[in-house]
């Protein structure tokens, strides 16, 4: 029988054979950490040892709390940077360059077949570029600095097919919601996903991310797409490591398989406190909003600024709302600046934001208040997710977000037209 | 290992942010104050009330979310014996691992438990004893084992590298 690409990938790394169930020990290519390699690295020395097993295989990226909210912050950030030149780590960003999961691959970190492990839960969201990637805690991390290695259990995999073409105006986001609204929240606990088919062939570098990177929302270990030719061009100016594309064989043993057709696809909504709690824009149109979150490693990149630009430009955001937009990464902010963008955008009355997770975790840079309800295009609405419990937050995509910071209240866009 | 306190009942999805708040995930590091700020958006009562042996129990995909940490660090400060849930979210079971945590997986005794009864947990036999009876969970995989026993993965990884 054929093996999948975990299979594959994982069974390289050990050079034998595994199957879904097995634990297996293997030395990651790459481990992601950000902010929390402060507290990485006083397990790593409270372990007893001095020096980083493997420098190279570490990327330390600032982006959860940047420039630090407060003296705890900033505390935590200078750590970090004694960390890195004390143990030679090549591979740092400091607070200039963008969020983790975005500037892994802008930076040429992540390839097809690459073995990647990340101290946050969205590490899944490599898996857009063919590699196998999951999150881990900040003790594995730590023992990971110390002997270069972790347990994996080898996941099953099922397979997500999308076929068809989307309407004008819908995109992956709404996809996923409408996948995470399915499937539910523990869909796909501890497996592999695979998501192919004609749609996700077609689709864009920065659109296929949304799926990886919200994999984990429906519980899956690691998320995974074929490289289509859009993606291979783009890592090819980035990647040094030479690499290999590793794809699933077709008599491969899925455990289970969806479809899902997006033909007719609506705007959808997830509405608080769970990102599974889906249901089309339409249902809660209407509903008043105080703040949107352009943002986070979901959907911040050229493409979003694109679609929210063209909504904004020569328009005024609702006085009532705060609209804050955070780009994705320095690369990002210096192209939408380029074309002109961050003008329209700061002319519409947006804030404009540093590269960077701004509120997304509840650090900082627009915590909203009691009762307030946040509009965000970020991937987790989870109580108190944006530093207040006492608030809402509804995911949508940038199109939803843009056309409902006009009228203060949850659009449908179809009928704003 | 022996474990026997009260029950906290909770339900399914309980996620890494009510359990430990993310706006705490930097600044909060001392254990005496992430235990008392435990389950703070779930249950304001819980961290004011909870007792050295207390077991919290829930539903499906428990702890899911983050990979912070300190969302299964902060129960084992807080003085929590053991977590039962019909399933648990990928990393946080890791969590619970590396921290020597148990966290046990049975959906028929979450489905008997009651809030506040008290309970008893054996984890070498492998049983929780409570109001509705016996009830079984499946033991850690022979690979894994050896992580808990020596109570955790630092000082399993310590045992490793002979610096203990
Ligand atoms: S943007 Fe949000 S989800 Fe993405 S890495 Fe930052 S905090 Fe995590």
């Amino acid at each position: 029988m054929g093996k999948t690409f975990t299979e594959k990938i994982l069974g390289r790394k050990v050079g034998k054979d595994v199957v879904p169930g097995e634990i297996i020990e293997v030395e990651p290519d790459v481990a992601m950490s950000h902010d929390n390699t402060a507290a990485i690295s006083k397990i790593f020395y409270n372990i007893g040892v001095e020096k980083v097993y493997n420098p190279e295989m570490h990327v330390i990226i600032l982006d959860h709390c940047t420039p630090a909210a407060n003296e705890k912050f900033a505390r935590n950030h200078k750590v970090i940077r004694e960390f890195v030149k004390k143990q030679g780590i090549p591979n740092f960003y400091d607070i200039e360059v963008g969020i983790c999961h975005q500037v892994m691959h802008e930076k040429g970190h992540v390839w097809p077949g690459a073995l990647i492990v990340g101290s946050d839960s969205h590490t899944t969201s490599y898996g857009a570029f063919g590699a196998f990637s999951a999150g881990i805690g900040r003790s594995e991390m730590a023992v990971i600095m110390a002997r270069g290695k972790i347990w994996l259990r080898v996941p099953e995999t099922i397979q997500i097919w999308v076929e068809g073409e989307f309407p004008e105006g819908i995109s992956s986001k709404d996809l996923m919601l409408k996948i995470a609204g399915e499937i539910g929240a523990d869909g796909a606990l501890y497996k592999a996903i695979e998501f192919c088919g004609p749609t996700i062939d077609r689709m864009s570098v920065a659109s296929r991310f949304v799926l990886t990177n919200m994999a984990v929302e429906i519980g899956a270990k690691a998320g995974y797409m074929i490289p289509n030719a859009e993606t291979l061009e783009y890592l090819q100016e980035r990647v040094k490591t030479p690499f290999d594309v590793v794809q699933s064989d077709s008599d491969a043993d899925f455990e289970a398989e969806y479809k899902f057709d997006v033909s007719d696809l609506e705007p959808m909504i997830a509405k608080p406190h769970t990102v599974d709690n889906v249901v089309p824009v339409s249902v809660v149109k209407g509903t008043k909003i105080d703040q949107v979150f352009f943002g986070s490693c979901t959907n911040a990149r050229v493409e979003d600024f694109e679609v929210v630009t063209n909504i904004l430009r020569g328009k005024r955001v609702y006085p009532e709302v705060r609209m804050l937009v955070f780009p994705a990464s320095a690369e990002v902010y210096l192209e939408v600046l380029k074309r002109g963008w961050i003008t329209d955008l700061a002319e519409a009355g947006c804030v404009i934001m540093n590269p960077g997770c701004g509120p997304c975790m509840g650090n900082h840079e627009g915590v909203p208040a009691d009762g307030e309800v946040t509009l965000a295009t970020s991937n987790r609405n989870f109580k108190g997710r944006l530093g207040n419990k006492e608030s809402f937050v509804y995911l949508v995509s940038p199109m939803t977000a843009a056309v409902s910071a006009l009228t203060g209240k949850i659009e449908d866009f179809r009928e704003t037209r | 290992m022996k474990i026997k306190g009260k029950v906290w009942k909770y339900g399914n999805d309980i996620n890494t942010d009510v359990l430990f708040p993310g706006k705490y995930t930097y600044t909060v590091t001392d254990s005496k104050e992430m235990a008392k700020i435990a389950l703070e958006d779930l249950d304001p009562e819980f961290a004011k009330n909870v007792q050295k042996g207390d077991v919290i129990v829930g539903g499906t995909n428990f702890g899911c979310g983050s990979s912070r940490e300190q969302a299964a660090s902060c129960l084992l400060y807080a003085g929590v014996g053991a977590v039962i849930a019909k399933t648990f979210a990928r990393i946080f079971f890791r969590n619970c691992i590396n921290f020597g945590l148990p966290a046990l997986t049975s959906a028929e005794a979450v489905d008997a438990l009651k809030h506040g009864e008290s309970i008893e947990i054996d984890t070498e036999k492998g049983e929780i004893r409570c109001k509705a009876g016996v009830f079984s969970f499946p033991p850690l995989p022979k690979e894994i084992v050896g992580i808990f026993d020596a109570g955790g993965l630092i000082p399993y990884t310590k045992k490793q590298l002979g610096l203990e």
